[in-house]
């Protein structure tokens, strides 16, 4: 059977040498993902910032307008109202309504009765003001502590040069991640917090994947110049990089496409996260090393590696 | 490598034997599992209700009301206490959390005080100067808390069991909180209409001598309460008073009620609400309407009056019933709410999220394709890159996902959307071990070696790498699932079962599958 090289046998692409221009690309991604979260923030869900959200499905073609002048008429503040994949179907977000838990339980009763009685409703979800508010401080917990967990995990498995350049990578890639969000107004809610978690799961596994590799040959080739032991080191595991990438893709490309309009925000994240932390990895957390200082060491030990 | 212990082989395949053992039910109508022989398991992937459609609700229990009514009747208490040993006092009364009383026998301020203490347990009593006050302790608040919340679950266990909703959860959740799931249910607004109210129904006769109109200007005289009508919120029936005034004094409490069941009045054929007492308050009823015939007693439902009949003749049976211009709807929902009890408190409804059955099924279908469509890609995928190789990773990612399917059914963890999402990810990335390991042979091979010492080299090389490389997303994973909610847990769930099973089909199943190819084909050249 003949198989397949995705990548040429010896690729030798010169990435260490070209750093300067990938660090360039990074910090502009990284300004550009900061500016637009100061300037614009983030399109937060219902999940973190309470409100009202109600899918429904008509049993025609919805008129767009008429809809919208019934529930505006409601005079429950700011809603929206949006097709929701199929011509038939429509999401309605309420805004968080003054006065408690009950006034948004009022709300969505104000909302159900103005509708005709043969909408099926499909979801309705309410947060109150309590419940978003925990699930805010849940989620930034659970970013930080996913962080701090891997750090440890790190720090624990190899050198701090190392440590110090997979956390920048990762940092890049969560700080893209929600900066791409806010940059598109794509809705922010708890599946996106899970998705930039998955991420920087992903982000450091293919960090360690290159890592562990300039770690064998930084044993192996002692007086290799650092450059071209780098440089190396990506060429040895590009071809793994960019499978592992592929076939992730296309697991997630099905369920974006597939996977119906509730996971769609979930995937997007997902596939802009794998882009971007297989880039970081190679382009970003590799090169980082020469200025990091790594240790070349004297001796011969070579037990560590399996 | 090439070499299994046999012990080896036999676990290996007793895991993938007892994996497709596990997942096989999944397979099957729910029915037909139940009819497997016993030591069969039957035991189905739990779907979460955003995939098999129904009602998540979060509840809070307003225990803020309990203490309340607590300190009120602890006012009484007090009173009671230094009326009997003749104590003079001022100003009682309650504000805040605590009760105020200052005694005005400067001798008996010590008396006093063992005496407010000893009438509640969990209550703490202070002295300042001549003014003794009681407020609850932190045991005490608890005591009430949970009492509270336990008996708020129990009634709302036997309204919701009143509906008829199947295999409903309610469970406790932190201090004050009670999580409903509700699976089925896609329009809950009869369930919140039903747990919205805490049905307290008591029964008061009017205050024929006090005056409405001062009443509503504020002066409601001391032992009457100015209570108003149910009428005004349905902005119904004109000709009936908007308010009433009542007796403080409860004459039958709504804790005598052993039954109610919706009927319909046998003259006007209006919907009622029929209920019956116990034997004490039965006899209660009976020496209340005996000494107040021909005078109006009012039916009191969440400080409401619902109607103020005039008792015709003294009602012995201990039985009566309830018109209040109901519909059919309300009189059933009335009697329901009757029959299960009252809520110790309010409860407020914190978070909902309801998926209709529709939406549920078109998740699931969506997913199912989605999974199949990104697995067939992936197979194929590897085919044309690794060839052999190839098909003994596919065989290993399939293998897996039954390997999934089966510790979801067995564990009975719950399958969400955003779970299904966390398995077509594994799909992606549970190759990724397998990948290592091929590459690593492919480098091997270039640099020379023999056939078997490259796929030995390949997979004891790549080991640590895969270990490292999976613990990293596994550390986001629990963290995940520490902190997640919901659907988002059912994701964490399912990429920790995924990541433990890739690693185990990636460095078990493919590594004997290999060991196993080798051995029966004694290669001169790795086809990789």
């Amino acid at each position: 059977m003949k198989t397949l090289n995705l990548v040429p046998i010896k690729p030798n692409l010169t990435f260490i040498g070209k750093q300067k221009f990938f660090f360039i690309i990074s910090v502009l991604f990284l300004v550009v993902s900061i500016g637009s979260l100061l300037t614009r923030s983030l399109n937060y869900g219902i999940d973190f910032q309470g409100g009202i959200m109600i899918e429904i499905r008509t049993t025609q073609t919805g008129n767009l307008a008429q809809m919208r002048n019934l529930l505006s008429d409601l005079k429950l503040g700011e809603i929206s109202l949006q097709e929701f994949g199929e011509p038939t179907d429509f999401l309605i977000r309420i805004q968080k309504q003054d006065g408690g838990e009950e006034a948004q339980q009022k709300a969505v009763e104000k909302v159900k009765a103005s509708l005709p009685p043969d909408v099926e409703y499909r979801r309705t979800e309410f947060v109150g003001p309590k419940v978003s508010d925990e699930l805010f401080r849940d989620g930034v917990l659970a970013v930080i502590f996913a962080i701090i967990g891997i750090l440890a995990y790190i720090w624990f498995r190899f050198e701090w040069q190392f440590g110090l350049g997979a956390i920048i990578a990762l940092c890049h890639d969560v700080l893209t991640t929600v900066g791409i969000f806010s940059l598109i107004g794509l809705e922010f809610n708890l599946s996106t917090v899970a998705a930039i978690l998955t991420i920087a799961g992903y982000s450091i596994n293919d960090t360690v994947v290159v890592y562990d590799r300039v770690r064998e040959n930084l044993r192996k080739y002692k007086s290799m110049p650092l450059t071209e032991l780098l440089n190396n080191s990506i060429n040895e595991t590009l071809s793994r990089t960019v499978m592992t990438s592929l076939t992730t893709l296309l697991a997630l490309g099905s369920l974006y496409i597939l996977g119906g309009e509730v996971i769609r925000g979930f995937s997007f994240g997902m596939i802009w996260g794998v882009l971007v932390g297989t880039y970081s990895s190679v382009c970003l957390a590799v090169p980082l090393l020469l200025y990091l200082n790594v240790d070349r060491g004297t001796g011969t030990d070579d037990a560590k590696i399996s | 490598m090439v070499y299994f212990a046999k012990w080896k082989v036999v676990l290996i395949l007793a895991i993938v034997g007892l994996g497709f053992l596990f997942a096989a039910p999944n397979l099957f109508d729910e029915k037909a599992t139940n009819d497997f022989p016993g030591f069969f398991p039957h035991k189905q992937v739990n779907l979460g209700l955003d995939l098999r459609g129904g009602s998540h609700l979060l509840l809070e229990v307003k225990v803020e009301a309990v203490v309340r009514e607590r300190l009120n009747s602890l006012v009484d208490g007090v009173r009671i206490a230094l009326r009997r040993e003749k104590i003079r006092y001022k100003r009682l009364g309650n504000r805040g959390r605590s009760v105020f009383v200052t005694i005005l026998q400067a001798d008996k301020v010590d008396l006093a005080k063992s005496l407010l203490a000893d009438i509640e347990k969990g209550f703490d009593v202070t002295v300042d100067g001549s003014r003794v006050s009681v407020r609850p302790n932190k045991e005490g608040l608890r005591e009430i808390r949970d009492a509270a919340v336990a008996q708020s679950i129990e009634i709302v266990r036997r309204r919701i069991d009143e509906t008829g909703t199947k295999e409903p959860t309610i469970q406790r959740q932190g201090e004050d909180r009670i999580l409903l799931q509700l699976p089925g249910v896609d329009d809950p607004e009869r369930v919140k209409r039903l747990l919205g109210r805490t049905a307290k129904m008591t029964f008061h006769l009017l205050d024929l001598d006090g005056s409405i109109e001062e009443a509503m200007e504020g002066r409601v005289p001391p032992g009457s309460l100015l209570l108003p009508s149910i009428d005004n919120n349905r902005g119904g029936n004109k000709d009936q008073p908007r308010h009433y005034l009542v007796l403080k004094r409860v004459a039958v409490g709504g804790d005598h009620l052993v039954d109610s069941q919706p009927s319909f009045d046998n003259r006007t054929n209006e919907p009622v609400v029929s209920f019956r007492f116990d034997t004490a308050g039965g006899k209660r009823f009976a020496d209340v309407t005996r000494k107040n015939v021909n005078k109006p007693f009012a039916i009191v439902l969440d400080n409401k009056v619902v109607s103020a009949p005039v008792i015709r003749e003294p009602i012995l049976g201990g039985s009566g019933q309830i018109s209040g211009g109901f519909t059919t709807e309300e009189a059933n929902d009335l009697a329901l709410l009757l029959r299960a009890g009252a809520l110790p408190a309010p409860l407020v409804i914190l978070e909902e999220r309801t998926v209709g059955p529709g939406l549920g099924a078109d998740s699931i279908a969506a997913g199912k394709v989605a999974s199949i469509i990104g697995l067939v890609f992936v197979v194929v995928f590897m085919v044309i890159v690794y060839g052999l190789f190839g098909i003994f990773a596919d065989i290993a990612l399939i293998v897996n996902m039954v390997l999934i399917v089966s510790v979801l059914s067995a564990l009975q963890a719950t399958l969400t959307l955003p779970g299904i999402a966390g398995i077509v990810l594994t799909i992606g990335m549970a190759v990724d071990a397998n990948v290592l390991v091929f590459e690593r042979i492919r480098e091997e091979v270039r640099a020379g070696r023999t056939p078997i010492s490259a796929i030995d080299a390949g997979y004891s090389r790549a080991i640590s790498t895969i270990i490292d490389a999976n613990l990293t997303t596994l550390i986001a994973a629990v963290i995940l699932f520490q902190f997640g909610s919901g659907p988002i847990k059912g994701f964490a769930v399912t990429l920790m079962i995924g990541i433990i099973t890739s690693m185990f089909t990636a460095i078990m199943l493919t590594r004997l599958l290999v060991a196993g190819w080798i051995r029966r084909s004694r290669p001169t050249k790795v086809p990789i």
